[in-house]
């Protein structure tokens, strides 16, 4: 992780700019170039330290999500988490430790196709699902505060 | 004109959906993304620009930047602290919980009982599990929060991180095919 990198991570995860050549913008506010830029955030795309440069929806006005959990034997349980990364509205999977060992969020464009999913991820993964949606958030995202070493 | 409709005029609702799916897992890194953006929609750049700037305005997009995989940068260990507290309170003490440093996300959710008691969801990312659990006991105490039932679930392994894919491939066809898109809430 390059100062570069750091200072991007620590200025962008809110408010990238939306003009004709954003990466100019930041490069002209950090003191570099839009190619260093670039560069920067291809490479922490593909060390994994950046998901992406893009929108984080609000999920109550972008479509239907909810929090999920299984009861999975451990000795299935990669199996099992596999068969549920299958399904395209999956886009967290943990496993954690618990009774209720794999915890996923399912997003869908709404709440019938939400339901839908639910089903088919039950019957594929073979265990029942624990739907926990979000019934109120305490909590407004600003990002998250980075305390490099 | 409110947000909503400004919206409806500039886009109609099927290129907007198309926007979406092409921005949920991110901007391209090209010098000028939102052009790239509009070449592949058929669009101009300005249309998807004000766009954005119109679902920021209206909270569509609650936050448009860099989004992080804490994991890889060294947030080794992340716990979803789970808490069990009475109705009557569970407002403030999600409140207090969200105003914590320690803690990055924090919802309400239901009970599904007899099998799950909690109803308020914490997470907390930290360096180690040590940290994570100092940093609890210290918002335990600091917040008085000993008195409610608490679990702490730290994760042990990733299977999947990405965004959420609210807009599928289902979604733009039903609209071709003269069905409505619902905006619903959970």
């Amino acid at each position: 992780m390059n100062l570069l990198q750091q200072q991007l991570i620590d200025a962008y995860q809110k408010g990238l700019p939306v003009c004709s050549r954003p990466y100019l913008e930041m490069a002209n506010r950090l003191g570099t170039t839009e190619g260093e830029v670039i560069g920067a955030l291809d490479e922490l795309k593909t060390n994994g330290a950046l998901s992406r440069v893009g929108p984080v929806f609000n999920h109550k006005k972008a479509g239907a999500s909810t929090l999920a959990a299984m009861s999975v034997p451990e000795d299935e349980l990669a199996a099992v988490a596999e068969r549920v990364n299958a399904f395209e509205g999956v886009n967290h999977n943990y496993a954690r430790e618990h009774k209720f060992n794999l915890w996923f969020v399912v997003t869908a464009p709404d709440q019938d196709q939400l339901q839908i999913a639910l089903k088919e991820i039950e019957l594929s993964g073979g265990y029942k699902v624990m739907s926990l949606p979000m019934v109120k958030s305490h909590f407004i995202d600003l990002g998250f505060k980075v305390k490099w070493q | 004109m409110n947000v909503t409709n400004r919206v409806r005029e500039n886009m109609d609702e099927i290129t907007q959906l198309r926007l979406r799916k092409a921005i949920q897992n991110g901007l391209p890194l090209t010098e000028q993304p939102y052009l790239t953006l509009a070449r592949e929609l058929d669009l101009t750049e300005a249309q998807v620009m004000q766009t954005i700037n119109d679902w920021q305005d209206d909270g569509l997009i609650k936050r448009f930047g860099l989004v992080v995989k804490h994991h890889n940068l060294g947030y080794k260990a992340n716990a979803m602290v789970v808490w069990d507290i009475p109705a009557d309170k569970v407002d403030e003490v999600g409140e207090l919980l969200s105003l914590c440093g320690a803690v990055t996300l924090c919802y309400q959710r239901p009970r599904r009982l007899p099998e799950w008691s909690y109803n308020l969801f914490s997470m907390i990312h930290g360096q180690d599990r040590d940290t994570v659990l100092q940093q609890l006991a210290d918002i335990v105490k600091e917040n008085g929060l000993n008195g409610f039932k608490r679990d702490v679930l730290f994760s042990y392994k990733l299977f999947k991180q990405c965004g959420g894919q609210y807009v599928q491939p289902s979604c733009t066809e039903r609209l071709e095919n003269g069905q409505s898109f619902k905006e619903q809430s959970l």
